[in-house]
């Protein structure tokens, strides 16, 4: 129940309670996300796999597989409230902000899912060498962050368009693009001998860690006005 | 009508010299004159990005439907130059580095200001109902601009062994460009301006008129 006393990190997370557990009930978002990832994986790993390619090679097909899996998962989150007509009360209980942070919140979860799932079956699908892990996971939660923070505002502003097909992807793509050069470019370095480790890829993750906070900030700051229509 | 015909006199001007005086670039001969034209073009394409940027922040705050009409033919102006920007640059690159798209990072900025005025005009004729797609549109072109600094700016340093950027225009910069070349060249950029005020003004001017015509 809302009141005036209950902050904002309640606010945000009750908003996240609610969908993780209306996700839970019929587990679409999920099954769409991961089964997109693994049909996709399994094409990849099918077709070029065991072909022994450079590490850029393998760093570009990992996020594309992740990119697309989240183009077709992470709309979802606002997408269901405006199809099962709830989203008139959700704006009439919640305020702007925690109602971003919670959806924010539930669409990281969804990543961090996706890549706990495809992470480890790419590595051993594919002929990929991992040479540096620390810094692969860095990666992997900067790209969860990127991805989800410049996404989730997206999700937004299409799910009150009337005809969504494929809006999702194309107003996502311009945004997301310097995220996956810098994610492809970084990842490159973990799969490669000389990579350098963390300090070579320092550009890199400065880049991704100055996006994700870029995103993320405008984001609450705009959210305001799409959500209020 | 005096600017008008100011506008035809520099634009005429521009082209006539731009190809007879020597070419800009020797080591590339004619093909630098394509510079002349490409980058008041992206040039253009920006300055008409931060146009429809700044009507769309003006029309969050303040609501009026003039703003929104502003970003509209601003954003449709963009794709217009960044369109004429892309194709040149591209052919700039096919004679110069024998290939028409190499994700240079110059060539890949333009290429999301392309994509995102594509992707505005997409999601404005996918909303209905008037009021709301102004206030998509507008919040869209806002935040699609924060992904432009990244590339312009940070990208190339974090890809310093990319393909060789366009460096004419660092090697030759403005400062080192001769007389004549600059001269030309300043009233390319003029000229392209001007352009671009002139259909915006018109074309506002037009929208104006649909305005007041629907409130009959």
């Amino acid at each position: 129940m809302p009141s005036n006393s209950t902050g904002l990190a309640d606010r945000s997370l009750a908003v996240l309670r609610k969908d993780v557990l209306c996700e839970f009930r019929t587990r679409y978002a999920i099954n769409a996300i991961l089964l997109f990832g693994i049909t996709t994986l399994t094409v990849v790993s099918f077709s070029v796999g065991q072909k022994n390619l450079p590490p850029e090679v393998y760093a570009a097909l990992y996020w594309v597989i992740i990119f697309f899996s989240a183009m077709s998962g992470l709309a979802h989150v606002f997408v269901r409230e405006e199809e099962s007509k709830t989203s008139t009360i959700l704006k009439l209980t919640a305020d702007a902000t925690p109602v971003y942070l919670g959806k924010l919140g539930y669409n990281l979860l969804l990543l961090i899912l996706l890549q706990i799932a495809i992470a480890p079956l790419f590595l051993t699908l594919t002929d990929a060498v991992l040479t540096d892990p620390a810094l692969f996971i860095i990666l992997l939660i900067l790209g969860t962050v990127g991805l989800a923070g410049a996404t989730t505002i997206i999700a937004a502003i299409i799910s009150k368009a009337s005809v969504k097909g494929a809006l999702f992807a194309v107003l996502s793509f311009p945004i997301l693009l310097p995220l996956l050069i810098g994610l492809i470019s970084a990842t490159t370095k973990a799969f490669s001998e000389s990579g350098g480790g963390l300090g070579g890829a320092s550009s890199e993750l400065q880049l991704l860690v100055s996006y994700g906070v870029v995103m993320i900030t405008a984001s609450i700051m705009l959210f305001e006005y799409v959500w209020e229509g | 009508m005096i600017l008008k015909a100011l506008l035809f006199i520099v634009m005429t001007w521009t082209i006539i010299a731009a190809f007879v005086f020597p070419a800009p670039q020797q080591a590339i001969g004619d093909a630098s004159r394509i510079f002349y034209f490409h980058i008041p073009q992206a040039w253009v394409a920006v300055l008409a990005y931060v146009v429809s940027m700044a009507a769309s922040i003006r029309y969050l705050r303040k609501r009026q439907p003039v703003d929104d009409d502003r970003a509209r033919v601003s954003a449709a102006l963009g794709l217009l130059f960044s369109v004429l920007a892309t194709v040149t640059g591209s052919v700039f690159a096919k004679v110069t580095w024998q290939s028409f798209w190499n994700w240079d990072p110059r060539q890949t900025s333009i290429l999301i200001l392309l994509l995102i005025y594509g992707a505005y005009f997409a999601l404005r004729s996918a909303v209905s109902g008037y009021q709301r797609r102004a206030r998509l549109a507008a919040v869209y072109a806002v935040f699609a601009f924060l992904a432009v600094p990244f590339l312009v700016f940070v990208i190339p340093r974090v890809l310093p062994s990319l393909h060789p950027s366009d460096s004419i225009i660092d090697s030759s910069g403005r400062f080192t460009m001769s007389g004549m070349t600059a001269m030309v060249f300043g009233c390319s950029l003029a000229a392209f301006t001007g352009l671009f005020v002139w259909m915006y003004t018109l074309r506002l001017r037009i929208c104006g008129l649909e305005r007041t015509g629907f409130e009959e």
